[in-house]
């Protein structure tokens, strides 16, 4: 039953990731990276290891997604000062 | 087309490299003689349920050093980089679900930190985590409050005097000789007290506070505008 969670998980993964390369909004694609970190760190709690997913889960789909998008507000806002 | 062709290559290329690996893979039965080592040392010794917790603050305490050491100096160039010297001003409004939710949410995301990083030793967690939870904390308050300003006078203070004191506990180890940043410089306690395993806890909480400080540094300085013009205005 585990494994096939995990596969699935997996799968999603694999899906999100394409997703993320081949959007053309970069919003989108940066959440999309964010929800790889998710499922990744559900898989962490599934093998066993809760330390590593709440690691992954905080720092790699909540903090470096709101870094992301900091630094994507201030490229734009950059990119209008020099027009 | 060439550079797909490429690509798939590569893929190919590494799949045979890993396939061997899944190919005979099979999960470990025993633990290895240092794993076994480490885990009744954890429970004997230190008096740790978490055996992650114990040999990250204890049997690799100086690597935790350096590692604690790399994000500082990760802020530090964060800090300096981003610096917005322009003084702009951005309109920006928040919305009325952000602002009821946060006011109830923000308590509980801190006192959820807090007690990640001072049950380390007994549960699932410890000061990295619940470091960056209490950051999290802090940006959504940035998020929700336009008038909310963090003191970076506030976060120095913390961040400096909690690297410090966790310096200073790896050299009482030193000093008593019985090892850089052993915890057994307190009381061991009772197995499963939350005041067990020496100074494990107040290690951790040391560092949670550190990276605590630091993450919400890096938030505040790459994403309010306002508090970075309050730096440029202390420096002038």
């Amino acid at each position: 039953m585990n494994s096939l969670i995990i596969i699935g998980l997996g799968v999603i993964m694999i899906a999100a990731a394409i997703f993320t390369i081949y959007q053309k909004s970069i919003v989108s694609a940066i959440i999309s990276a964010g929800v790889i970190s998710l499922l990744a760190s559900v898989i962490y709690l599934i093998l066993g290891s809760p330390d590593v997913a709440m690691t992954e889960a905080s720092i790699g789909s909540a903090l470096t997604t709101v870094v992301f998008l900091y630094a994507l507000n201030r490229m734009r806002k950059e990119k209008k000062d020099d027009k | 087309m060439i550079n797909k062709l490429l690509i798939i290559i590569g893929i190919i290329g590494m799949l045979l490299i890993l396939l061997p690996i899944l190919v005979n893979f099979q999960s470990p039965t025993n633990l290895s003689a240092l794993a076994e080592e480490y885990v009744r040392g954890s429970v004997n010794d230190l008096k740790s349920p978490n055996v992650v917790t114990s040999v990250v603050v204890t049997y690799r305490g100086l690597d935790t050093l350096g590692e604690v050491t790399v994000l500082f100096l990760a802020t530090l160039g964060v800090g300096f980089l981003l610096e917005n010297k322009k003084n702009k001003s951005t309109q920006r409004t928040v919305s009325e679900n952000i602002r009821t939710t946060s006011s109830f949410l923000v308590s509980l995301i801190m006192v959820l930190g807090i007690y990640i990083f001072t049950h380390g030793h007994l549960s699932p967690g410890g000061g990295f985590q619940g470091g960056v939870v209490i950051a999290s904390g802090f940006l959504l308050l940035i998020l929700s409050d336009l008038d909310f300003k963090i003191s970076h006078a506030i976060l120095r203070f913390v961040e400096s005097i909690s690297g410090l004191v966790y310096v200073l506990i790896g050299l009482i180890g030193l000093v008593l000789t019985i090892g850089f940043l052993n915890p057994a410089i307190l009381p061991l306690g009772k197995y499963g007290d939350l005041f067990s395993a020496g100074a494990i806890p107040l290690i951790y909480s040391l560092i949670g506070l550190k990276v605590g400080s630091e993450l919400t540094n890096i938030i505040a300085t790459m994403g309010s505008d306002r508090s970075s013009e309050s730096v440029v205005k202390e420096e002038r």
